[in-house]
């Protein structure tokens, strides 16, 4: 089975975020960056397929920061082939990214193609579907558990309030992975080392970059102060009796 | 090789054995006598199917699949406890065990708490996933400014290493300023590496890590390699075995004492400023990787007695016979593991010797028999009423101090590190 997973890299919230002084966009001159968590079950969901139907799972890149890093890892747990997209990577957004993706893909023939729901940069998570699309493949979201049985899917898919549901999908098709069956590995330090002596990453122009179709941010900014919390002060005789006048005001008393 | 990568003319026993074998001082490990001893004596050996004589054991009989199928191995705290008393002088801890949990490393049966504390070592060079700027982030306020190398660029005598927990933790960091203000007192011209310090990788590595250790540990040389000082001195006696006898062998040579070590030495300095009383009685725990590994028993004791108004007494498990805090070899981050496995905690172990200690050390002292009636009378007693633990090591006191909180006879031990009495001493 030919497994595609496409990934990319987002801002680590480790460090404190600054934005850059258009006022639109992050400050990226000192910003440190981390695979996408959603893709990292989306590489750990293609090689359980693989180890238990067996394949070839090839994970795919926009070049970023510490990308190659990231691929290596994912060779070290399993990943047959990396692909870096370069070119003008850096504007890149889910759209883009999409078709970037749609025609570095076609001529894969995958069978199924696993990706990472959504990345706490999109702006409307929408590379799965907009991928299934351009490839004319089924989309299921918000996916949890993977099975794969004679050319189908059975794929659980979470809804609000608690509800799971099942699909049966037909392969090929492309799933937004929000949690593997089991949790990403540990590799050891030493195997991610050897996967970079022993595997090598291709790389692919993506020419010109179509940004259309995407929102667009017109303004980036820190959340806002409104209001504060009251404080109460003195004893606790008086922070009681003034904590019931309060819920008097607010009718809860 | 990887044990589990078979050659197929050899069984992962002989794969494991012969590994073994290759290591230094491995070839003892045939002396085997099968006595139990180490069983006996590890604090979680209750709980471990693969304790070492159950390993070796195994070993000989070709049955090594046994034991990689058991996730015990992680009980182990690498307190080298079994090490010391190995009639036959095993390399139990840094030789079998190590390689057992390398083995189950490199084969992906890692406790997932253990896995992020890994992760989060190689990403941002400490096991909490700190921010790597912030780790000076604990000097603020201090003032004059505790001197990072990178920004000053003057050369300083000390190269404080000051670790991830005194960094980041905010008990090791009480205990980190506690330290400036002690060796300023004494004149000390030091300095630190900042955000250019990552982890001392020794506990990764006796986690099976070894690959993530060296990583760590050639990144710290760089910068020692560019810093001008004349020695180091480390908060923590983890960092301390680090680089006194792992470091050495990636060609990184410097002199290098634990904290205690280098004021011991200072001790007729430091003893007339000692001038406020501290009324206790302290039991001063010894951390395995100062004691039992580095032979560092003394100078900790010795600082103690200077402070005046201490009354040291020994715990029933003290100098090598000391028992782990529950923290080496990766068990500072496999609590939740270690509690799922055995419902206890070696620190709460810890904390009742040290109840235990004072009530008997009171109890056969000829002021306690007096005391005994001064209490029934109402009068202050003349033995110490507070209690405290010493620690020496940044993964204890949080350790501890927790377990004071749930060892009810415990609710008013105080855990201090030496560092931290010394400067309230002053």
């Amino acid at each position: 089975m030919n497994i595609i997973v496409p990934v990319k890299m987002v801002p680590d919230l480790v460090e404190e975020l600054t934005i850059d002084p258009g006022g639109a966009a992050l400050d990226t001159a000192w910003m440190r960056l981390i695979l996408n968590e959603f893709d990292d079950h989306a590489i750990e969901q293609a090689i359980l397929l693989k180890e238990r139907v067996g394949g070839l799972v090839t994970v795919i890149a926009p070049e970023a920061a510490d990308v190659d890093d990231a691929l290596f890892t994912a060779a070290a747990k399993g990943a047959d082939r990396l692909i870096k997209l370069t070119g003008e990577t850096g504007s890149i957004n889910s759209h883009a990214l999409a078709r970037a993706l749609a025609a570095v893909i076609q001529t894969e023939t995958p069978d199924l193609i696993l990706t990472g729901v959504q990345a706490h940069n999109d702006l409307d998570g929408q590379v799965g579907p907009l991928l299934a699309e351009s490839l004319s493949m089924p989309y299921v979201g918000y996916v949890s558990s993977v099975k794969i049985e004679n050319r189908m899917a059975t794929v659980k898919k979470e809804y609000p309030g608690g509800l799971l549901a099942e699909f049966m999908v037909e392969l090929p098709a492309v799933l937004g992975i929000q949690a593997s069956d089991e949790p990403p590995r540990y590799v050891a330090f030493t195997k991610v080392r050897q996967a970079m002596q022993a595997t090598k990453i291709e790389e692919q122009d993506i020419g010109e970059l179509d940004i259309s179709g995407s929102a667009a941010v017109s303004r980036m900014f820190q959340p806002e102060v409104k209001e504060r919390a009251e404080m109460l002060e003195g004893d606790s005789d008086a922070v009681a009796a003034r904590l019931v006048e309060i819920m008097q005001e607010y009718g809860v008393l | 090789m990887l044990a589990t990568e078979l050659d197929e003319r050899l069984s992962t026993s002989q794969v494991f054995w012969n590994s073994l074998m290759e290591m230094p001082g491995g070839e003892k490990i045939r002396q085997c006598i099968q006595c139990g001893t180490c069983t006996g004596v590890c604090p979680f050996g209750r709980w471990m199917q693969t304790t070492p004589r159950k390993i070796i054991a195994a070993l000989r009989m070709n049955e090594f699949e046994d034991i990689l199928a058991s996730d015990t191995a992680w009980m182990c705290v690498s307190c080298y406890a079994c090490a010391k008393v190995c009639p036959q002088q095993l390399p139990l801890t840094d030789g079998l065990m190590f390689r057992l949990k390398e083995e189950l490393l490199l084969t992906g049966n890692v406790p997932t708490e253990l896995q992020l504390a890994l992760e989060n070592s190689r990403r941002y060079g400490n096991p909490m996933g700190e921010s790597p700027k912030k780790r000076s982030a604990w000097t603020e306020g201090l003032d004059p400014p505790v001197p990072v190398l990178r920004e000053t660029r003057k050369p300083v005598d000390v190269l404080w290493f000051v670790g991830d927990f005194a960094s980041y933790h905010p008990q090791g960091q009480q205990a980190a300023r506690a330290l400036v203000k002690v060796l300023r007192a004494l004149g000390v011209n030091f300095g630190i590496l900042g955000p250019d310090e990552v982890s001392d990788g020794d506990s990764q590595r006796m986690a099976g890590e070894r690959g993530l250790f060296e990583w760590l540990a050639i990144r710290n040389g760089a910068h020692f390699m560019r810093s001008n000082f004349n020695q180091i001195i480390t908060t923590d006696p983890h960092a301390y075995n680090a680089i006194k006898n792992e470091y050495p062998s990636l060609e990184i040579n410097y002199p290098v004492q634990h904290y205690t070590e280098f004021l011991y030495e200072r001790l007729d300095q430091l003893k007339p400023l000692l001038t406020k009383k501290i009324s206790a009685t302290v039991a001063y725990h010894d951390p395995c990787y100062l004691g039992r590994v580095n032979g560092v028993y003394d100078p900790p004791r010795e600082l103690l007695k200077a402070i005046p108004g201490v009354r040291l007494v020994e715990m029933s498990h003290h100098h090598d016979s000391s028992l782990c805090c529950g923290g080496g070899g990766g068990g500072m981050w496999l609590d939740g593991f270690q509690w799922d496995q055995s419902k206890s905690r070696l620190s709460e172990w810890r904390i009742r010797e040290v109840v235990i200690s004072k009530t008997v050390e009171d109890f056969i002292s000829v002021i306690g028999a007096e005391d005994k009636n001064r209490r029934k009378a109402g009068q202050p007693t003349l033995l110490p009423e507070e209690t405290i633990l010493a620690v020496a090591c940044p993964y204890e006191k949080p350790r501890f101090t927790d377990a004071t909180k749930t060892i009810e006879e415990a609710k008013t031990v105080r855990v201090m590190d030496i560092a931290e009495l010394l400067a309230n001493a002053m």
